[in-house]
């Protein structure tokens, strides 16, 4: 009964939507007021429907349901309930929900927190988003429904990918969504800002925090992915540079670009056909990325339900509004007149420098991850692109924008000197060239990989904070006016001080790394690196819908015991799959990284060893470019123009 | 097409039935005695795909396949083969497929160009537009349009 609601509810989400994408936009046009605002009502119902469809095809889940076909499956009455839950999502049916619900989600949010934005663009910008909603109920209700009944419910089901049963991976999804579809906001806005034929420093400052907010998200749902891609795979890779993983840091770093160039509009009102551009190309490529994951089109290790059937209509759908969208923009982009003068050396030129090489570097991921299909079509050629062109290909541009970031942040508004932005990041400079060569000379091995690392890294986080001290001005209570500065100065500063974390614990992970794979008897000490490690005893053991075979290991250094390490082989018997279950000691500085294999014939067990520097810095960097672009999120600036409809005319501070 | 998309869905469900054993690449038995010769081994099965499992290199995968690529590797390497004599071997049996890293030759040219060219190309359009606002005559900040300065007028008066 629950799920005939459900799928009615959704029927009806699908007709609000409709009438919302139609109704404003003529509203818009032809300037009644009664018309436009429909978009605000019918943005909340078409909200709270989907999100009723959602929560019913939770509860079957949750129920286990298996008069479903989706729950048949993907669940089964033992699982634990954490991936009841996320087996809702864990799905191509359900996961297509989740992407509605969050695209109605932000829909609904800018209704209710519109209130500042000119009455036309609300109903432009409402009835874009909900064109985009129209486009993916018919997506699920035509291909992939997932309300489908069974004629005759099986006993049990056939239970999630044992790979997805992971609580990183649970939420994994969730945040990825919130990233790709929150850049359908940027891409609303971008839209009605064309039709509407104005684009100003309003609407730069308006655009900002649903890209900051779609950004903060997309970082915080790579980097639980590529999180639980370290400690679920069994060896410790954390990026592969797969097909999928690309669909997703395309738009991040597009987003990335959009979220500085919004910036400049805001700011400078400079830089506008090129912000409206960006918008477009990154909520493209956020439909590109569910191209590629749903139609099967690129073979990935994600493998997710594909179709072509679907592939054919989220072709169609990224056909039409991206196609759409830059039609619109070649129309009316010429209009759009950049107010703003500024010197060739300026922040202007400095985010303008940044826009250029994310943009390349997205553009990089892009032909690289395509090249396989378009060798195939058109020269014949049957042939692979992987980690070891991306990281040729990719890693210049990285190193390029972390070597000048902290010059471009310090560059003034307008006009600057090289020399005056430089001299007071000297010390930053000469502290990472002495780290740089402190970590050469300490290492054993020959690789610059580590020391260059260092030192960019390091240049990147002692710039962010000679940026953020330049801030508080000369003279007088310098620390009191630091917690004063606004929430932006310190997310800009956390956000490009991650960045540099990140870089720097990638180059060094990869430069400094161990690894030992060998035979091990039990109780028979082998020593890895600086430690000692016993594998003390095997044991089976049951869990609630598997059985694991658990190596006992005792680690060790210098003769002080550090950690029992717990490292499994798991076996699913109702998916019929084994996963491996690495055992970690995370600490601050290395993991120590223990997976077990299986026995050999003389009664000893593989034992796979890595000693992992900095692998958690990695992370930590992303959540703090998160946490920066939180701040940002919450800079009182924002929450002021929210609300307030004089923000738009306000004389906006040059810095 | 289509064809070419079930055939892409037929091997990603291999993909997935191989993923699902445990990852568990080199094996302790494949390991080479020499050092020196096993790191050369292990840095070049980093760039070569096992042929059954997609996305992996036959460093990380532990499908049979991967494993024989990996001895065969090994065996050549023992033999004294050069890297690139060994990657040759491996590329004249299984085809350009087999190598993560795109050759140049041919149209790989504009893979590899890619990204440079677009980077000269960008940065020519951005320093053009550069000049161009570094030379635009200064307009008003905030120009306001007539409705706008309508309306201020009316704010003003009242």
């Amino acid at each position: 009964m629950i799920t005939e609601l459900g799928h009615y509810c959704l029927i009806l989400a699908f007709l609000v939507a409709i009438v919302q994408m139609v109704v404003p936009l003529v509203g818009a046009q032809k300037r009644w007021s009664a018309w436009m605002a429909v978009a605000e009502p019918a943005a909340s119902v078409q909200f709270l429907l989907t999100a009723f469809a959602f929560g019913a095809l939770t509860w079957a889940f949750v129920t286990s349901d298996f008069s479903l076909k989706l729950v048949v499956l993907n669940s089964h009455s033992a699982k634990p309930m954490l991936y009841k839950i996320s087996g809702t999502w864990g799905n191509h049916e359900g996961s297509m929900l989740l992407w509605v619900l969050i695209v109605t989600l932000f829909g609904a949010m800018a209704a209710w927190f519109g209130g500042g934005l000119p009455p036309s663009l609300r109903a432009r910008v409402l009835s874009v988003q909900a064109a985009i909603a129209v486009a993916f109920f018919a997506f699920i209700l035509f291909t992939s429904n997932p309300f489908l009944r069974l004629a005759t419910p099986p006993f049990d089901g056939q239970d999630l990918n044992p790979l997805l049963q992971d609580p990183g991976l649970a939420f994994h999804p969730p945040f990825l969504y919130l990233g790709y579809v929150g850049l359908s906001m940027a891409f609303s806005f971008a839209v009605a800002a064309l039709i509407d034929g104005r684009v100003d420093a309003a609407w730069g400052r308006w655009v900002r925090p649903w890209t900051l907010a779609a950004w903060v998200f997309l970082t915080i749902g790579i980097a639980l992915g590529s999180w639980w891609a370290y400690y679920e795979l069994g060896w410790g890779g954390f990026w592969f540079w797969d097909p999928v993983e690309n669909a997703s840091f395309m738009p991040w770093l597009l987003a990335a670009a959009l979220l500085h160039s919004a910036i400049v509009v805001e700011k400078r009102e400079a830089l506008k056909s090129w912000t409206i551009l960006l918008a477009i190309l990154a909520f493209g490529f956020s439909l590109i990325g569910t191209f590629i994951v749903r139609s099967g089109l690129l073979t990935s290790v994600h493998a997710f339900a594909n179709d072509p059937e679907r592939g054919i209509f989220i072709l169609i759908i990224l056909a039409i509004f991206t196609g759409g969208a830059l039609t619109l923009f070649a129309a009316r982009a010429g209009a759009m007149e950049a107010k703003g003068v500024f010197g060739v050396v300026s922040r202007e030129s400095a985010v303008l420098t940044n826009n250029i090489i994310l943009a390349v570097a997205c553009f990089v991921v892009f032909v690289g991850t395509l090249w396989p299909v378009i060798a195939e079509m058109f020269f014949d050629r049957k042939l692979s692109v992987g980690p070891p062109f991306f990281n040729m290909a990719f890693t210049p541009f990285m190193v390029l924008l972390g070597l000048i970031l902290p010059v471009g942040a310090m560059l003034p508004w307008k006009r600057g000197r090289l020399g005056r932005a430089m001299w007071p990041l000297r010390y930053a400079f000469v502290l990472a060239l002495a780290l740089g060569v402190l970590a050469w000379a300490m290492q054993t091995g020959r690789s610059a990989l580590g020391p260059v690392g260092l030192m960019l890294g390091s240049w990147m986080v002692f710039g962010a904070i000679v940026d953020l001290w330049s801030r508080t001005g000369r003279g007088g209570d310098r620390i009191g006016r630091l917690f004063r500065l606004p929430g932006a100065d310190w997310g800009k500063a956390t956000a490009h001080a991650g960045l540099g974390v990140t870089m720097f614990a990638i180059a060094g992970l990869t430069a400094w790394e161990q690894e030992d794979i060998r035979v091990v008897q039990l109780t028979e000490p082998f020593e890895v690196g600086a430690f000692t490690l016993t594998l003390e005893d095997v044991v089976q053991e049951e869990g609630p819908n598997f059985f694991a075979t658990t190596g006992i290991v005792r680690l060790q250094r210098n003769g002080r015991d550090l950690a029992e390490l717990r490292p499994e082989k798991r076996q699913y018997p109702v998916a019929r799959m084994p996963t491996t279950e690495a055992a970690i000691d995370y600490r601050f500085l290395r993991d120590v990284y223990v997976v077990i294999g299986d026995q050999q014939v003389d009664g000893g067990w593989t034992v796979r060893t890595y000693v992992k520097p900095l692998t958690n810095w990695i992370w930590a960097g992303c959540l703090m470019m998160a946490l920066g672009g939180a701040f940002s999120l919450f800079d009182r600036r924002f929450r002021v123009a929210a609300g307030a409809r004089r923000a738009s005319g306000r004389e906006v501070p040059a810095e | 097409m289509i064809r070419n998309w079930t055939a892409a869905i037929r091997s990603s469900v291999l993909a997935v039935a191989v993923l699902a054993s445990p990852v568990w690449a080199v094996q302790p038995d494949e390991v080479l005695d020499d050092p020196v010769l096993e790191q050369r081994a292990r840095d070049l099965s980093q760039e070569l795909r096992c042929l059954v499992c997609r996305n992996e290199s036959i460093d990380e995968s532990n499908a049979d396949l991967a494993r024989d690529l990996r001895i065969l590797l090994r065996e050549r390497l023992v033999a004294g083969d050069s890297d690139e004599a060994a990657i040759a071997f491996i590329v004249d049996r299984y085809g350009e497929y087999v190598l993560l890293r795109p050759t140049t030759g041919g149209a790989n040219w504009i893979l590899w160009a890619a990204g440079p060219l677009m980077l000269l190309l960008a940065g020519g359009v951005g320093i053009g537009y550069l000049r161009g606002r570094a030379a635009a005559p200064q307009t008003q900040e905030s120009a306001l349009s007539d409705a706008e300065q309508e309306r201020l007028r009316q704010i003003l008066d009242e």
